[in-house]
């Protein structure tokens, strides 16, 4: 059981940080103050909620392993977060489009994981829950109104869809822990989340009168560490300081 | 979302409209003016809010109102508005005796 529970709680942690992470990059640069201020929340809600998984893990994994170990000294082949957060932010039509895509999906899987019956995990993602509601709505409301805005935000909105659509079907591809999980009973079933996924997405974009894309190939690989080739400049940039000082404190 | 929601006038050149912010506390009983912000629309305009001036707990309700529905006396008047109420003593309710049993008046 500990196995399976702990690559399903790195998955977890890893898609939140590296979502976290991307969105941080907007700080400063959001285009208007408030939506500044309202990204860097949202990337502090999602680093919140890494710390949560990321805690829990370690607790299992023993061996002195800490939160900052398994965020800062794991390299890309460890990591077994989706492709769709490490994208990059491109502009705000596609990070409001990728997050608006990614939030749903987690949305719906914390729905289901607040009543499992692992009672940390349950916690963990009955609190989270709250936040992912908000992060739904906010993007959700950006995808309507460039959607159904000029024709720039129109175009710039149907670019972010090609790029960032191919992603969208390994949320639901099952990884082993997946099915472990399943197994074993406490894990999130990814066709319910999808079905709920689907008619989110459906009404949004009716709504963003924004066209449901055909179902295309989809990229995968992210769960099983194969990664694109933009992971290995994040982690980069962000484990530079603790690998080059180790156990450095503020 | 229907287009009386929708409100929130966005100006010739595509700026987006100043509005009023008011946060009531948990504890309290009124909505207080916190400040203001732009946005395109009345929802975003609470969730700018929200995002903006409920982030340490300040408050459980917003109230958005655009800046230019919101008309203010003139403080160069006031003296004519405000002043002559000040020594009308017979206004004010101070000539009752209150019962000891009323404990909340």
């Amino acid at each position: 059981m500990s196995k399976a529970l702990v690559s399903y709680l790195l998955s977890l942690a890893d898609n939140n940080l590296i979502l976290g992470h991307r969105t941080s990059e907007w700080c400063g640069h959001g285009p208007i103050l408030e939506q500044d201020i309202a990204i860097t929340n949202m990337a502090l809600d999602c680093i919140g909620q890494a710390r949560n998984f990321y805690q829990y893990a370690a607790e299992l994994i023993g061996n002195n392993t800490t939160e900052d170990s398994l965020a800062y000294l794991r390299d890309t082949t460890d990591f077994t977060n989706c492709l769709l957060v490490e994208l990059p932010n491109g502009d705000w039509a596609q990070t409001v489009l990728r997050h608006f895509l990614f939030s749903t999906y987690q949305y719906y899987l914390y729905q289901q994981l607040q009543n499992t019956s692992n009672p940390q995990l349950a916690a963990i993602t009955e609190k989270g829950l709250k936040e992912m509601a908000y992060h739904v709505r906010w993007s959700s409301e950006w995808v309507i109104r460039l959607g159904d805005g000029t024709e720039e935000s129109k175009d710039r909105i149907l670019q972010a869809l090609d790029t960032v659509w191919g992603y969208t079907g390994e949320l639901f591809q099952p990884a082993d822990f997946d099915l472990k999980a399943q197994q074993e009973g406490w894990g999130a079933d990814l066709l319910l989340v999808k079905r709920n996924w689907d008619e989110k997405i459906k009404a949004v974009f009716e709504e963003a009168t924004i066209p449901m894309p055909a179902t295309t190939w989809m990229h995968a690989g992210g769960k099983q560490g194969k990664h694109t080739e933009h992971l290995g400049f994040i982690l980069a940039e962000m484990q530079f300081l603790q690998r080059a000082y180790p156990n450095s404190e503020w | 979302m229907s287009d009386s929601e929708k409100a929130g006038t966005t100006q010739a050149n595509g700026a987006w409209p100043l509005w009023e912010i008011f946060i009531r506390s948990r504890q309290g009983l009124d909505h207080k003016h916190v400040g203001s912000l732009h946005a395109a629309d009345a929802q975003m305009a609470i969730e700018n809010a929200r995002d903006v001036y409920t982030r340490r707990m300040e408050g459980i309700s917003i109230w958005v109102v655009e800046s230019k529905y919101i008309h203010a006396s003139n403080p160069s008047e006031a003296s004519a508005l405000y002043d002559p109420a000040d020594d009308k003593a017979y206004r004010h309710p101070t000539f009752y005796h209150l019962p000891d049993e009323l404990k909340h008046m």
